[in-house]
């Protein structure tokens, strides 16, 4: 298959205060190929907000990234003067935001909004700029675009704000699209016709998702791989296939455990707060493996020292006890030797 | 059509806050103790009770108050705003003479506010945390902190006896007959002292909320899809931050535009500005309640009218707002 397109290697995010970093992502890696989406799940709190926005170099203060790489295209983007980041985001790599009602400028018309990113990536006329944002408004099935594109935000509704908002990102054809809880704040219909739609946009460009959620549906729908967070820390890493036909780290198995049902339209979607216990706070992180205080099989081992990431089957998985797990249930897990 | 709406609901409300100001100016006064008659006596020197009463018919003050009402009100209706026994002209022509300069102060004064005040807070806000802002806030506070009469008195020592760069008060210089271009510079020299005077208060205020208002729409979610779009740094400012951040901004001025003409009374008493503000300041003093009553039903109206055309930039700036009413 081809190279990936996005690459992060050991990325830190923490937070400085009185001269201390608080670490809220840790050593996280992974990587996204074109056309490929890449889920990151994991409960509120767990980082992947954080994640997504320092894909951007967009960590607020007092947030710090450090790391090995983000490597966009074979470009680090860590480190890099914010003269050149800004021209990478929006152009190679673009975000679609949870709150589609606030994420728009009400003071703008959405065609101006649209051709502000080309115009701002891109030496072509305004003319030009405009007929483009015209097509993507058509292409994001916005329709009378026409007349829409001098429409000012609170005129739609918050689906066709979403659509706006993708537009706005695909208006450069990135090489990677974030998208993080892009339906959270939308009807369930709604959600499902927006997920379609960067589905097929993606095929369309050959862009490499990374989608972030609570919602497993989502996840079994619309991913080829899931990333599991836990505390910052990736805890499984898996295709999607086989995540859902074996989870291995006991978080994972908690989490399918909890859904109510796999798939299925408008099933009712459970966020991941059913496993008894909370996220340990980001400054009283226990030694060894954060979720052993909620861990059904933890033993003392567990405590002890950080449970390295190992490969298994598609993916890699950080547990002590996964060999056992394996043993425990041979023929679910068969997909992961083959 | 909808600003057509929008105005004719507007001149309704300016009937209605006319009419209940009249009522207002009207009984206040006359609460007041003495009336023109004992003034006008007084100055005489012949307050003889047969000339008092003589005067009080003369003038209609002998009439019940509610008679005097009436007749106040239908003249205040017909623009007729009666005659002022001290300054020997009708008071429609005192005010016409005088609310030319008195516009001209609070329009230069404001201008002035906003234009310098928004860009330092602009400015601070751009670099929030650095010196420049430091600098700014500190100027602001200064300004804000100071009595405007001490500004103003300042400033005349300073530029006017020390320097003797401006002029120390009134608008024009008589003895030189200016006309045409001669004459405005003129009146832009004298017009310095007393806009700054004015201004700098307001200056400290609008810098303060300006910074403020860009501050708050920072850290607004369509700021950082602007980031996230890679728009560059002074355009998400301008064209993002600024334009949101104006709204508050206009909202105040409509609400301060009362209190700027208050402190050109002080103002133009200071620099013998020759506009409304001094007049009121003499008719109070003269009991010329006639006048008082006259310049104060103006100068709502001259308030209500701007509030009309603030509310009409506003809806200009915000397209969430119709100017239907309801969207
Ligand atoms: N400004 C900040 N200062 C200190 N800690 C912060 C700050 N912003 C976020 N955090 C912490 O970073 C961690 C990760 O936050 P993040 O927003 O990435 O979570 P998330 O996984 O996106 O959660 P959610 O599902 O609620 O969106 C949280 O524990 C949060 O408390
Ligand atoms: S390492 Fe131990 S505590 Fe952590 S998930 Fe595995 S079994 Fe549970
Ligand atoms: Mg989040």
């Amino acid at each position: 298959m081809s190279e990936p397109v996005l690459q992060v290697r050991r990325l830190n995010v923490g937070f400085a205060s009185r001269g201390r970093v608080t670490p809220a992502v840790r050593d996280l890696s992974f990587s996204v190929k074109a056309g490929e989406t890449l889920a990151i799940v994991g409960e509120s709190g767990s980082g992947k907000s954080l994640t997504a926005f320092a894909l951007l170099g967009l960590v607020p203060p007092p947030g710090v990234v450090s790391g090995e790489a983000i490597a966009l295209e074979g470009r680090n983007l860590i480190g890099l003067p914010e003269k050149r980041l800004r021209e990478v985001r929006g152009a190679r790599i673009a975000m679609i935001f949870q709150e589609p009602m606030t994420a728009l400028n009400p003071v703008l018309t959405i065609g101006e909004q649209i051709m502000e990113v080309i115009l701002e990536h891109e030496r072509v006329s305004p003319r030009a700029a405009k007929a483009r944002a015209l097509e993507l408004l058509a292409q994001v099935r916005i329709p009378d675009a026409e007349r829409r594109f001098h429409d000012y935000p609170h005129r739609l509704s918050g689906g066709m704000r979403q659509r706006v908002v993708i537009a706005m990102a695909l208006a450069c054809a990135p090489a990677v699209l974030v998208a993080d809880e892009p339906t959270t704040a939308l009807d369930v219909t709604i959600q499902a016709q927006i997920l379609d739609l960067i589905d097929t946009l993606k095929r369309e460009h050959g862009t490499a998702v990374v989608l972030i959620t609570h919602d497993l549906g989502v996840v079994a729908e619309h991913a080829d791989r899931v990333l599991v967070l836990y505390a910052g820390r990736k805890v499984e890493e898996r295709a999607a296939r086989d995540l859902f036909a074996a989870p291995l780290h006991p978080y994972t198995r908690g989490l399918i455990a909890a859904r109510p049902r796999l798939g299925g339209r408008g099933a009712v979607r459970a966020r991941l707060t059913e496993i008894p216990g909370t996220v340990p706070g980001l400054a009283a992180m226990p030694d060894g493996c954060a979720f052993a205080p909620r861990c059904p099989v933890a033993e003392a081992a567990c405590t002890l020292a950080l449970p390295p990431l190992v490969p298994a089957g598609t993916g890699s998985v950080a547990c002590l006890r996964v060999g056992d797990i394996h043993a425990a249930e041979p023929e679910r897990l068969s997909v992961v030797h083959a | 059509m909808a600003a057509l709406a929008h105005l004719r609901r507007g001149f309704v409300q300016i009937a209605f806050v006319v009419l209940g100001i009249a009522i207002i100016n009207f009984f206040l006064l006359r609460l007041a103790p003495g009336d023109a008659a004992q003034v006008m006596a007084g100055e005489a020197g012949s307050a003889t009770p047969e000339y008092m009463a003589a005067l009080r018919r003369q003038f209609g003050l002998d009439q019940p108050l509610h008679v005097q009402f009436f007749s106040y009100l239908k003249n205040v209706l017909t623009l007729n705003l009666g005659y002022s026994f001290r300054q020997g002209l009708p008071v429609s022509e005192l005010i016409a003479h005088r609310v030319g300069p008195t516009l001209l102060l609070m329009g230069a004064s404001i201008g002035f506010a906003i234009t310098v005040g928004g860009t330092l807070g602009f400015l601070a806000a751009r670099h929030a945390g650095k010196a420049a802002d430091t600098i700014i806030s500190i100027l602001a506070l200064l300004f804000y902190a100071t009595p405007v009469f001490w500004v103003g008195v300042m400033l005349v020592v300073v530029f006017s006896v020390a320097l003797d760069w401006l002029p120390v008060g009134g608008m024009i210089t008589i003895e030189a007959g200016h006309t045409g271009l001669a004459y405005a510079w003129d009146v832009a020299q004298h017009l310095v002292l007393p806009t700054l005077t004015l201004g700098l208060f307001y200056l400290a205020i609008y810098t303060r909320l300006m910074r403020a208002s860009m501050l708050e729409v920072y850290g607004q979610d369509f700021v950082r899809t602007a980031r996230a779009k890679g728009v560059r740094a002074h355009r998400i400012a301008v064209r993002h931050v600024l334009r949101n951040a104006l709204l508050p901004i206009v909202t105040t001025l409509g609400v301060q535009l009362g209190s700027v003409l208050g402190g050109a009374i002080l103002v133009e008493t200071v620099f013998s500005w020759p506009g409304l503000g001094r007049l009121a300041f003499e008719a109070l003093f003269q009991r010329d309640l006639n006048l008082l009553l006259g310049i104060l039903f103006c100068s709502s109206i001259v308030v209500v009218l701007i509030n009309l055309a603030v509310d009409v930039i506003y809806t200009l700036l915000d397209p969430r707002i119709s100017l239907g009413g309801t969207p």
